[in-house]
């Protein structure tokens, strides 16, 4: 073997360490939190109320709370990420105002998450009297996924090509029958991914939910948007930090339910997009 | 008999930026024929086809000045949707769309609000016959379009366009990809489409223009030096440019 292909074999396995230096942390914490957590996790953990100052029972209003709050927040980003991000990418001139937007964007997302839930406590629990509030809580989680949201929706949009839209347009569509045949189509599985990534993690947040819509504890299901409910990162901050003699084991089990429900959407979106790439092909 | 004019240019300059890709164009489309347009790339004959329909405005530097008569009318009077829907365009590589080979032709009547399936179909079928593809592609309709060969898919953007029932077809350098037998095909429909559609064809090749249009213009830098009847163009052109072009001395 001569030196250069020493050196090439060398520089290959340099990269595959690195590489699985990154997969190990992951590995790592779904093993611990499993190992320390499976044991605690049973129906009853899941579907039942906690007792006895949260040192017994279950999660239930924790894990509802953490879905309402996942769909609330969906439901206000959603259409709205979209929506700028068609904007910016089809019909906004490159001008001052717009490279201001984007700029303004992409600044969004370095915001720590805890300024964002000041932000929301400021804005719609104090100011706009939402009070604390699955409705608030949304508003300020919906603010905290837009970046990625339109970062990733104007991604999938430029990756659609030119000729596409020229297609479309030489025919005589409008610019609007243009993106909606001949260009949302093609991004959805972009869009969808961005979309997934950005709401897994509005639902392991604590900083914005602090203020804005978490209850400390609050065994039953909300009435209506403007009642508090109770939320899986929450939770786990609160049993962790502030029960004394809560088994660990406990804290662990709602780990592992959280991991499990942010596995469950990036499952979805994969099975989704799979079904998307499978219709249209390019 | 002087053939009816369908489309006329009157001091058409066209730029992108600061560059100059039209100097200053008079042109007369004449009902039913073929025009061909031919000369070196950078002369200026794409912009023109394109500034026929308003695409060259995609491109946000591109400025025009003169103006465009078609049908008796400027251009300005109408929207972008109309006079692309009357002007359609075939471009330089068959641009099929990632969907089945029915709904690339659908598309267009889909656009221009034709919701009646069975007129959708019926109209699918029709501009799959007048581009001589039905027969190659009448059983296998939900294919995949980009599955076809590169002539059956150029074939496929004329039954495309032809859905959308234009007045006039440009063909922007067609067949520059395609092989001599799917060349011929296409122009075989192109020939059969004379009787239904004005026709400006783009193109690179000289001999392809001699086959097939009637009339004949030289596109040089900008400028239209010559147009003139093809025979006549091609056997005696008055301009020495020309006659230098297309017997191949530079270009």
């Amino acid at each position: 073997m001569n030196a250069a292909r020493v050196r090439e074999k060398i520089a290959f396995i340099i990269l595959g360490l690195i590489t699985l230096l990154i997969v190990l942390p992951i590995i790592l914490t779904i093993f611990y939190v499993v190992k320390n957590g499976a044991g605690a996790v049973s129906w009853e953990f899941i579907s039942e109320a906690p007792r006895k100052g949260m040192r017994e029972g279950g999660i239930f209003p924790a894990i509802i709370g953490t879905i309402i709050l996942i769909i609330g927040t969906m439901l206000f980003s959603l259409p709205l990420g979209i929506l700028s991000a068609i904007y910016l990418v089809e019909y906004a001139k490159d001008n001052l105002f717009t490279r201001l937007i984007k700029l303004s964007v992409v600044n969004l997302s370095g915001i720590p998450s805890i300024v964002y839930g000041l932000f929301g406590f400021t804005l719609f629990v104090v100011a706009l009297k939402f009070g604390t509030s699955i409705l608030a809580g949304s508003l300020t989680l919906a603010i905290m996924s837009l970046p990625v949201i339109i970062t990733a929706t104007k991604e999938a949009l430029e990756a659609v090509p030119f000729t596409y839209r020229e297609i479309s347009l030489s025919l005589g569509a409008t610019k609007w029958q243009t993106i909606r045949y001949c260009v949302l189509p093609y991004s959805i599985p972009g869009i969808l991914t961005g979309t997934v990534l950005s709401l897994s993690r509005a639902a392991g947040e604590t900083a914005p939910i602090l203020f804005t819509v978490a209850a400390f504890y609050l065994p039953r299901l909300p009435h209506s948007v403007f009642d508090q409910v109770m939320a899986l990162p929450y939770h786990l901050y609160v049993i962790s930090t502030q029960v004394p003699n809560m088994p660990a084991k406990l804290s662990f089990a709602t780990g592992l339910v959280l991991i499990s429900l942010v596995f469950i959407m990036n499952l979805v979106s994969i099975i989704l997009r799979a079904h998307y790439r499978k219709k249209k092909q390019w | 008999m002087v053939a009816e004019v369908v489309i006329k240019t009157i001091n058409l300059k066209c730029a992108f930026g600061e560059t100059t890709a039209l100097t200053n164009l008079n042109i007369e489309i004449r009902a039913n024929e073929i025009l061909g347009i031919i000369g070196p790339s950078n002369s200026g004959k794409t912009t023109f086809l394109r500034a026929l329909n308003r695409l060259n405005y995609l491109n946000t530097t591109y400025r025009q000045s003169g103006e465009i008569i078609f049908e008796g009318s400027n251009i300005e009077g109408l929207s972008d949707s109309i006079l692309r829907k009357k002007i359609g365009i075939i471009f330089a590589l068959p641009q099929v769309l990632p969907i089945t080979i029915f709904q690339n032709v659908a598309y267009g009547p889909k656009v221009h609000g034709v919701k009646d399936k069975s007129k959708v179909t019926e109209m699918v079928e029709n501009a799959l016959k007048k581009a001589y593809l039905w027969d190659e592609v009448k059983d296998r309709l939900d294919m995949s379009a980009t599955r076809l060969s590169g002539g059956q898919q150029q074939r496929l953007c004329i039954a495309r366009t032809l859905a959308v029932e234009p007045d006039v077809i440009l063909y922007d350098e067609p067949c520059s990809g395609l092989d001599p037998i799917s060349t011929a095909k296409v122009e075989d429909a192109m020939r059969e489409l004379k009787k239904d559609y004005t026709q400006i064809l783009v193109t690179n090749n000289t001999k392809q223009a001699a086959r097939v249009s009637e009339r004949c213009g030289f596109f040089l830098m900008g400028d239209l030096v010559e147009i003139d009847e093809t025979e006549k163009m091609f056997t005696n052109p008055a301009d020495k440019r020309t006659d230098d072009y297309i017997t191949g001395r530079f270009g």
